[in-house]
């Protein structure tokens, strides 16, 4: 079973059962709270706050706007600003499998009365579902369905919550390009970056260290980084720093299109290091004529921006 | 307003609602939602986001009152699905605009699908069931 299929049945194990303990409001529904409410949506609808107009409408005492539903039962301020929040079990397993980011993304309620004056309601919260990994424009994640249902003082039904939230793995913070130069028309334009991923992060970070990492699993090495073995599918790996020896095992040398931020005519290499692996990077100090298969070449790194470095061959 | 009143396609008018920092912390300490990224800009900030933001019972709560700011104190809320997307930030505003999109004439209840588009984009698509008070009918 893989890590992520095990994370997945854990999470799913939690399905059918309660998400946190039940919630009795602490205050019964009053005048107060609506009426502050009310106040701050504008809402100026007379049932909140027209003894009259509601006693027209058949309520006894003060009635509670169904949007009000879960805000009987929030929790109570702490200071420093944050909520008693118990936390929800369901998703502490994502946190510790490093999908930090939680943000509801869809809220379904349905009531089945409205609230009076002196209700005093109950929420329990059953986990209902969890999803696939998904692939979602705030990163990689699951989504968690809590399931709530509310209930007064006599335990009978007077409203239903389907809350759904987007637990997920922040996607790593891309460099950005430095701001343009005022002069010079080679920083017109920025330099293209690398898109950096979970799986290729040890690259871009060793590049910064003037490292050239491989990806080894269990001894065999790889490049461009992958996240498992193609081998054996293991997820397990560590790095090895290439010696910075190697050979032209192809070239191209690059005419048009001309892009900013590149000299032409520019060699390309694919280079065969001593370790086994290939890797393309440019050429410097070297004239195109003298760039040919079979020649031997030894690494450096060119500091393109403040801590953006990229690998680079010069004639050994 | 009654459910024979009602027809598909016919447009809510536009409420535009301003995110003022007052505005978001009326609407979470009416809420009892003392998160502190509804109240205070600097703990906002420290999670990455530019300033405070509207909590989301408070989205919840402008969503029902658009609606029956048009329907009147005789509609009856059954259900309110939201669907959330760009946060309400200070110094943004909210143009929450809406049509009926279905009737159910046995019923007779009424959709109401509602949108409020910030400066970001859609901050809330939502569905909101109504029904009417007997007496009205």
């Amino acid at each position: 079973m893989t890590e992520q299929s095990d994370l997945l049945a854990r999470a799913r194990a939690y399905i059918g059962s309660e998400a946190t303990k039940p919630v009795t409001a602490r205050d019964p529904v009053n005048q107060p709270m609506i009426r502050r409410w009310a106040e701050a949506m504008g809402d100026t609808n007379p049932l909140w706050h027209d003894a009259d107009a509601r006693a027209a409408a058949g309520f006894n005492g003060a009635v509670s706007p169904p949007a009000m539903l879960e805000v009987w039962t929030m929790s109570p301020y702490r200071p420093g600003g944050g909520t008693s929040d118990e936390g929800m079990e369901v998703l502490k397993l994502f946190d510790e499998a490093g999908y930090f980011g939680v943000v509801a993304t869809n809220i379904e309620q349905e009531y089945v009365r409205y609230l009076q004056e002196g209700d005093i309601i109950q929420s329990r919260a059953v986990v209902a579902d969890v999803s696939d990994e998904k692939r979602t424009g705030l990163g990689i994640g699951h989504f968690v369905t809590i399931d709530y249902e509310f209930t007064d003082q006599k335990g009978e039904l007077v409203g239903r919550m389907k809350f759904r939230v987007l637990k997920f793995k922040p996607p790593l913070k891309q460099a950005e390009a430095a701001p343009a130069a005022a002069e010079g028309k080679a920083k017109k334009f920025p330099h293209p970056r690398p898109a950096i991923t979970h799986d290729n992060a040890f690259f871009w970070e060793g590049l910064k260290q003037r490292k050239l990492l491989i990806q080894s699993f269990n001894g065999r090495l790889v490049h461009p980084p992958v996240p498992a073995c193609p081998e054996t599918g293991s997820f397990e790996w560590t790095t090895v720093e290439a010696s910075g020896k190697g050979v032209i095992h192809s070239f191209v040398v690059m005419h048009q299109p001309q892009l900013p931020c590149f000299e032409y005519p520019l060699p390309v290499v694919l280079v065969e290091l001593a370790e086994g692996v290939r890797i393309v990077a440019n050429m410097i100090d070297a004239k195109p004529e003298d760039v040919a298969v079979g020649k031997a070449v030894t690494l450096d790194f060119v500091e393109v921006e403040p801590d953006y470095i990229l690998p680079a061959f010069r004639l050994a | 307003m009654t459910f024979d009143d009602i027809q598909v396609g016919q447009a809510l008018p536009e409420l535009v609602i301003p995110i003022t920092a007052s505005a978001i912390v009326a609407g979470a300490i009416a809420t009892n939602d003392f998160e502190n990224v509804h109240h205070d800009k600097a703990a906002a900030q420290a999670t990455g986001v530019p300033d405070i933001f509207m909590n989301i019972l408070t989205t919840n709560g402008f969503v029902q009152r658009f609606v029956t700011d048009w329907a009147g104190q005789d509609a009856r809320i059954a259900k309110i699905a939201i669907r959330l997307g760009a946060p309400n930030f200070v110094g943004d505003e909210m143009k929450m605009n809406g049509e009926v999109v279905a009737l159910d004439a046995a019923a007779r209840t009424a959709d109401i699908k509602v949108s409020g588009r910030n400066g970001i984009g859609e901050h809330v698509t939502s569905t909101v069931t109504i029904g009417f008070a007997e007496g009205a009918r």
